[in-house]
């Protein structure tokens, strides 16, 4: 799997928010996107997936040089940050069995509890997202964003109300992950930098 | 399609544990019908009166419901997150059967309590109840394509019904003649335009809210 | 230079349709003078027509190619046409005034263009409410194109449920014009001066666009 990233602009309230980006970066890497509050790493990381579109540029995922159609490319990315919520009213396994079955993916309940094991949450399955503590959340975020095995994976903010153990963890998962796949990470941690193999700079 | 059913079957599993949009709506519906009822009694209304006052009261509880739907996952950050999950489609046929049940469940409430109060007297039955069905299609189909398109801009609430209205008012109007000539028995054939009217508009609404929620959804 | 001199034609044309409607057109039998209103009332409503029509036609081209300046074209069409929309509607009401006795009646046609006007009071309603340049663009685009697709109804369903009082536009049911030559001359020079004007008010809301465009870019 290969991002392409073309001379991509973002506009926003007809200001500019960064200019003529252009990047690349293949499986087996991390690539970080850095930049002060506020400078559009956000806006960076829901335009690579696809979220949002780009005023100007393009976005291209290859892979065996092919390029992916553009209306596939959510199949292959997971996707966790702060803005991104899950159902609070439902419980846990409703959320997550109703993301399984929209994907069409088959046979996730074993993987459901085994991700929910990894992650801690083991014996909360049933209940409401909502009665979650925010650490608790965001580990759900993570089960939720690796459940369907995504080659690509977006980490806005990847530790962010997780205590020691949970930064230990997802450190962990992670590293795990960048073996053999791609990994695009949105932080200001300096923890966080040493997973990074390679980083893009917004608004300098 | 079996998406826009997993879609649908989530929005009634959180319909269910919040009650909402349910609550709103059907309060909103009591509310109206027992002012309306309150203040012009029960026989004092001839059927002209009364099929537009069963409009009005059917078109405005549907304006405090319908929106819902997008609004919601607009206010708890989740359309990010369906949208990475499945396709603008799927989304919006879901939706739009969440509203369409919707609307049929305030009717069956609504339609038979406003008939008994106000004594409202449906000679054609037929003509009454296909009024309805169509007539719901239509505002269910306008009401969720424009709920989408406020759930993206900065004032959702008021703005609702400014922008609806005046799309869904071919709904209200034909609804309205063919109330009338249900109530007052005038043969089946002459309010065969109205029924024509109500099912033309619900399927070029539906049609149009299909093609163009793409472009709201992935904006 | 070229534009110039169009512009001066333009003037004339519009000067000798309001002469020619007041004082060369004579009037038709049996009628007041208060129908002379038709050399502006008729040319007012076209507009309007077209106005959205194109108004639309640019807000479909945006979603397509999603470059800004067809937005900013449509809301330029949609507010020409809003302008022209509130003069026929006046010039109506004149009318209405004079042969049904009251400005305001619900006839179908005043109930039709009443809507319309609503309609696109919604449509500027809404781009007020959305701050982010292309999300307007997109919302507001779509809320056209619904709005366009709805406008049949009110042409064709209003007024078979209630009946119209409102004469015939312009090729009625026998297929002939009501008019002699000298009346026709007016009507029909009114109609493309009218027109003319349109395409002129157009063109600079679009010259006004791209320079405010290109003083955005400078600043950017």
């Amino acid at each position: 799997m290969k991002l392409s990233a073309k001379k991509i602009s973002k506009d926003f309230a007809e200001k500019a928010v960064f200019k003529n980006l252009t990047f690349e970066a293949e499986s087996g890497t991390c690539l970080a996107v850095l930049g002060p509050n506020g400078s559009g790493k956000t806006t960076l990381m829901r335009i690579l997936s696809h979220l949002i579109l780009p005023t100007s540029g393009t976005i291209e995922y290859f892979e065996h040089e092919r390029s992916i159609p553009a209306e596939r490319i959510f199949q292959h990315i997971g996707f966790l940050g702060p803005y991104l919520e899950l159902y609070q009213d439902l419980s846990a396994m409703e959320n997550l069995q109703f993301f399984s079955k929209i994907r069409s993916m088959k046979n996730f309940e074993p993987k459901i509890f085994k991700l929910m094991e990894r992650f801690g949450l083991k014996g909360r399955e049933e209940d409401a997202v909502k009665t979650y503590s925010s650490g608790m959340k965001q580990r759900l975020k993570y089960v939720f964003a690796l459940l369907h095995e995504p080659k690509i994976l977006f980490v806005d903010e990847p530790r962010s109300n997780l205590d020691e153990e949970g930064i230990r963890l997802v450190y962990d998962v992670l590293q795990d992950y960048k073996k053999d796949r791609l990994l695009i990470m949105a932080t200001n941690d300096i923890d966080d930098l040493k997973l990074a193999d390679m980083r893009v700079q917004v608004n300098v | 399609m079996y998406k826009a059913w997993l879609v649908f079957r989530k929005d009634i599993q959180q319909e269910f544990k919040t009650r909402y949009a349910l609550n709103a709506i059907f309060l909103f519906a009591i509310v109206t019908l027992t002012a309306v009822s309150f203040s012009i009694g029960a026989f004092s209304a001839g059927p002209e009166i009364l099929s537009a006052l069963l409009w009005i009261i059917l078109f405005f509880s549907s304006m405090s419901g319908l929106a819902h739907i997008f609004v919601r996952e607009e206010e708890t950050h989740t359309a990010d997150t369906l949208k990475l999950v499945t396709t603008s489609s799927s989304v919006f046929l879901g939706k739009l059967l969440f509203n369409i049940i919707l609307l049929f469940s305030v009717e069956l409430l609504v339609v038979p309590l406003f008939i008994g109060v106000m004594n409202f007297v449906v000679y054609d039955g037929l003509v009454f109840v296909l009024s309805l069905v169509f007539g719901s299609f239509g505002l269910a189909g306008g009401g969720t394509i424009v709920a989408a398109i406020i759930s993206k801009s900065n004032t959702k609430g008021a703005l609702f019904t400014v922008l609806a209205f005046p799309i869904l008012l071919p709904v209200i109007v034909s609804g309205i003649s063919a109330a009338k000539k249900a109530a007052t028995n005038a043969p089946f054939v002459s309010a065969t335009s109205e029924l024509q009217a109500l099912f033309a508009f619900a399927v070029v609404i539906i049609t149009a809210g299909i093609l163009l929620f793409d472009f709201i959804w992935n904006e | 230079m070229l534009v110039k001199l169009l512009k001066f034609i333009l003037y004339f044309v519009l000067s000798s349709v309001i002469y020619g409607a007041f004082f060369y057109a004579p009037l038709a039998k049996g009628l007041g003078e208060y129908t002379r209103v038709l050399y502006f009332h008729v040319p007012t409503a076209w507009i309007t027509v077209i106005a959205f029509a194109v108004g639309a036609l640019f807000s479909g081209l945006y979603l397509r190619k999603k470059i800004l300046k067809y937005d900013l074209w449509a809301e330029a069409a949609n507010q020409i046409g809003l302008l022209f929309g509130v003069l026929a509607t006046i010039t109506g009401s004149i009318w209405a005034k004079m042969s049904w006795g009251s400005f305001w009646n619900w006839d179908p046609r005043e109930t039709s263009i009443f809507i319309l006007l609503l309609i696109y009071a919604a449509y500027f309603a809404l781009r007020s409410a959305v701050e982010q340049a292309d999300r307007r663009a997109a919302l507001s685009a779509v809320y056209d194109l619904l709005a366009f697709v709805t406008v049949p109804f009110f042409v064709f369903v209003v007024p078979r449920i209630y009946e119209s009082l409102h004469p015939d536009p312009l090729v009625n049911t026998q297929g002939k014009i009501h008019m002699d030559g000298k009346m026709l001359l007016v009507f029909l020079s009114s109609l493309a001066a009218y027109t003319a004007a349109f395409v002129w008010l157009l063109k600079q809301r679009i010259d006004i666009i791209r320079i405010q465009l290109q003083l955005k870019q400078m600043e950017n």
